[in-house]
């Protein structure tokens, strides 16, 4: 695992269910400032695979992808 | 310019329903606009203090219970919630047909405040006409 960046923003999207921690994500990104680490967590398995995509075609950096104890953690870094 | 989508929504089971909304959100998630056209039974879900009450298309005929208590158990949140929080991160507008608003004297003060607007189908279709894709659900 890759040295882990602390993120400036957490958003526990724990306990919702497609497509809500993706929403919850880019509602998070939107009031975020540029340059903002920012932590998803979400126990919904298609996040693992939606929020990857949706941070690399949005044009910004997928820090990691961590599967944490029942849950997953994606971390971004917004550069736009 | 965006670029856009065109839902359209006739049925009134909670399934289609939900699946416009979630549709949707998966649009603006890709930064596309999106219009959706909501006419009948669907229309009639989009009416203030209405049942609320859940129902299965045919093909979940006899699913009914196992799903409904799947759903209560996950909480997931309503296709009235999931469209508003689709608002709340996009441009998503919500339109009633004219037609059968008229045809069951439905004003937009009866229906629910997402519906943004009464129009006709021709304007929809001019909407439809400039959008990426089209789906009718």
């Amino acid at each position: 695992m890759a040295e882990e960046v602390k993120p400036t923003k957490v958003i526990d999207a724990r306990g919702s269910f497609c497509p809500g921690p993706l929403m919850e994500l880019i509602k998070g990104y939107k009031q975020a400032k540029v340059g903002d680490v920012i932590s998803l967590y979400s126990s919904d398995n298609g996040t693992k695979v939606d929020a990857p995509a949706w941070i690399k075609k949005s044009g910004n950096e997928l820090i990691g992808v961590y599967d944490r104890d029942g849950y997953v953690e994606i971390v971004l870094k917004k550069v736009r | 310019m965006a670029e856009k989508m065109s839902l359209l929504l006739v049925s009134g089971t909670s399934d289609k329903l939900m699946a416009g909304a979630i549709i949707a959100s998966g649009a603006v998630a890709n930064d596309m606009e999106v219009d959706i056209f909501v006419s009948f039974w669907g229309l009639m879900q989009f009416k203030k203090n209405g049942s609320g009450k859940m129902t299965l298309s045919y093909d979940g005929k006899g699913m009914e219970q196992e799903v409904m208590k799947k759903m209560m158990e996950k909480k997931i949140p309503s296709f009235m919630d999931m469209l508003r929080q689709a608002k709340e991160v996009g441009n998503v507008k919500v339109y009633g047909c004219a037609m059968f608003a008229d045809l069951m004297d439905l004003k937009k003060e009866d229906l629910d405040p997402i519906i943004d607007e009464i129009i006709g189908v021709g304007k929809f279709v001019a909407m439809a006409k400039d959008s990426k894709m089209t789906l009718f659900i």
